[in-house]
């Protein structure tokens, strides 16, 4: 058994288009989470970021790279022997109410997982983990549109972690809550980690959330991982300009941390046809010219992890 | 503390809502008695949770609300009085001196209308100009709000445009026919952050350059501090407090404001658990006779359930509706 839980090495996904072409949504991604460690996944709509969750949970295959968890490469396994890893890995979505099949109730959602696993389904067991979720048992009979949005993900976490899951895949879990639900729902989160030692790959756009969350994060830009390391010291202090462009459009309503606003010209480009050199070449405001242009940057060093940029390459020489 | 206090207007405002009222029929009262002031060239924060009135409120001023919901109060609009209960008299404002931008642009404009037309429409009905002056206007408008190629959006459909470009549109139509009043609904929720970046960049240009009084109603904080000079918090259907931004996000008075920005600010500050405000807000029609809040409050006492309490100025210019919020105010 090594100490690293999932391990994501050069994974690429192309989508095919018509008429010719691909969607490069992923390229050369490397990722690793420890057992019990959150992974902070940030980066806008096109990023990436969904469909690395994907290749993680199965629901994808990488068109090259590799993704082994618990010491097992998963990508060519049959489908016999992806049961065991379909239950070490569960996933929570971001919109509760589409993940939810409409005309089951609340008990017969959350016992799915364990009836496919063939786990002790019965309502005994369904409403222990609704009361560790915070829903009581006046919830199990109902169906999810008489759910608020904060109960109806509390049910489905419910639901993710009845199979006692080694990781979680959280997919924006609490973008379309409001604040004191997210802060209700985050709360809950944190303590399931920590009483299960589950490991979570959480994706967000929202960097307060995942400096909250998470110990490590990596930062995707057009399906390349711009800079990762230590989610505390990376947030304060991000060493790639994108990471300090994502950080200062993101404000803090502390006076204290009120940085310099950058405002970043262009839009993302499309991950049909992605930038040569730097994928972020084009919007950078501190672009070298020519060199990023042209060159794409290697891994540099930072304080807090890794980051590809030819300014922290300059640095260094 | 020497902070600018001018956190509530005196002398002439632009906008002076007094009393909005907002009732859901058959459901009850949603909004309850709530003022706006605001001056020409200031962006001011209309901020709470879903559900809480925000955007009723907003609509209610624009005469916009869907069938089957009400409202009373008085809108003062440059010195003109016009009565919210009867929104065709607000017909004359809407679109020329008061405009919206609305969340979902997508939804906002003509699917099968190009963004020409569709600009040059708004501009038809309120404003007297020729074909070919309408047509310079649309593309000097594309250009105002930094479209890159006016010439070819101006041709385009809406769905040929991304997100960001379509939300630029539905500004460039909003100040088509140059509105003294702005009211942003969550302007940005459905873009990506750097985008976002850009379209409040756009927005604050607009207030500080053509002197626009902007109303931004979100539930983003963090953008209030950036942007605003003053901030409106509501909940359940009041504002609960009212002042200068950062006296507000700095020193809140009110225990809902202050949990509001506990659950944030906690986030920030490396702690094993995030500050939240337990329960959940009281239903719509609720007859609640104390304070709204008083059920999910850590300082409420007797008097809580059974007074109401009322907006008072507070030491900084500010306004509190809460019974104990001198008592609170340094713990």
């Amino acid at each position: 058994m090594s100490d690293t839980l999932l391990r994501v090495e050069g994974v690429s996904k192309a989508f095919p288009i018509r008429g010719g072409g691909a969607l490069h949504a992923l390229r050369e991604v490397d990722l690793e989470i420890k057992p019990g460690e959150a992974v902070g996944l940030i980066g806008e709509s096109g990023s990436g970021k969904s469909t690395l969750g994907r290749i993680v949970v199965g629901l994808e295959r990488a068109t090259s790279g590799r993704v082994h968890f618990d010491g097992q490469e998963t990508s060519g396994l049959p489908a016999r022997r992806r049961r065991t890893i379909q239950r070490d890995i569960q996933m929570v979505f971001q919109d509760s109410r589409a993940s939810m099949n409409p005309r089951l109730r609340i008990h017969q959602i959350v016992a799915e997982p364990l009836r496919t696993h063939g786990l002790d389904a019965s309502r005994g067991t369904v409403i222990d983990l609704l009361q560790r979720v915070g829903l009581g048992e006046r919830f199990a009979d109902l169906y999810p549109h008489q759910l608020s949005g904060g109960q109806r993900q509390r049910a489905a976490i419910a639901r993710a972690v009845s199979v006692r899951p080694k990781l979680i895949v959280a997919d924006e879990p609490v973008s379309a809550l409001d604040i004191s639900v997210q802060a209700q729902v985050l709360n809950l989160l944190k303590s399931l980690a920590q009483e299960y030692g589950t490991a979570f790959l959480f994706i967000s756009h929202d960097l307060g959330v995942v400096k909250f969350f998470c110990d490590r994060v990596s930062v995707l830009y057009l399906g390349r991982v711009l800079e990762d390391g230590a989610a505390a010291p990376l947030l304060a202090g991000p060493s790639h300009p994108y990471t300090r462009a994502l950080a200062s459009a993101a404000p803090s309503v502390r006076l204290d941390d009120q940085r310099p606003r950058i405002v970043l010209s262009g839009e993302l480009p499309s991950p049909e046809n992605p930038p040569s050199g730097c994928c972020f070449h084009p919007r950078c405001p501190e672009s070298l010219g020519d060199v990023c242009a042209t060159v794409e940057p290697g891994r540099s060093q930072t304080p807090a992890g890794t980051a590809r940029c030819h300014l922290l390459e300059s640095v260094r020489t | 503390m020497s902070a600018p206090t001018n956190a509530v207007l005196d002398g002439a405002a632009l906008v002076d809502a007094t009393g909005v009222a907002i009732t859901v029929d058959g459901v009850g009262p949603a909004v309850h008695g709530v003022d706006l002031r605001l001056a020409a060239g200031e962006m001011v924060g209309l901020v709470g949770e879903s559900g809480c009135g925000k955007s009723l409120t907003a609509f209610s001023l624009l005469g916009l609300l869907p069938a089957g919901v009400r409202a009373a109060g008085e809108l003062r609009f440059a010195g003109t009085a016009y009565d919210l209960a009867a929104p065709d008299t607000l017909r004359p404002l809407r679109g020329r001196d008061v405009a919206m931008v609305s969340q979902d642009p997508l939804t906002a404009l003509n699917p099968v209308s190009r963004i020409d037309h569709q600009l040059g429409d708004v501009m038809r009905t309120h404003l007297d100009l020729s074909r070919a002056q309408r047509r310079a206007r649309v593309l000097e408008l594309l250009e105002r709000v930094g479209i890159p190629s006016p010439r070819r959006v101006a041709r385009a459909y809406p769905f040929e445009l991304s997100g960001g470009m379509r939300q630029r549109v539905l500004i460039a139509m909003a100040i088509s026919c140059r509105p003294r009043l702005l009211i942003a609904d969550e302007p940005t929720t459905a873009l990506d952050t750097t985008v976002q970046a850009q379209i409040m960049e756009l927005l604050g240009g607009l207030v500080r350059d053509e002197g626009l009084a902007m109303l931004l109603i979100t539930h983003d904080l963090g953008l209030v501090a950036q942007h605003c000079s003053r901030v409106c918090v509501m909940y359940a259907g009041e504002i609960v407090e009212h002042g200068a931004v950062r006296a507000v996000l700095d020193r809140p008075r009110h225990p809902y404001a202050r949990a509001l920005i506990e659950c944030l600010a906690s986030r920030d500050t490396g702690v094993a658990r995030l500050a939240t405000i337990e329960g959940t807000v009281p239903p719509v029609g609720a007859a609640i006779e104390g304070c709204r809040f008083a059920a999910r409050c850590h300082y409420a006492d007797h008097r809580c359930s059974v007074t109401r309490p009322r907006l008072t100025a507070t030491g900084d210019g500010g306004l509190v509706a809460c019974l104990r919020s001198e008592e609170i105010a340094d713990e």
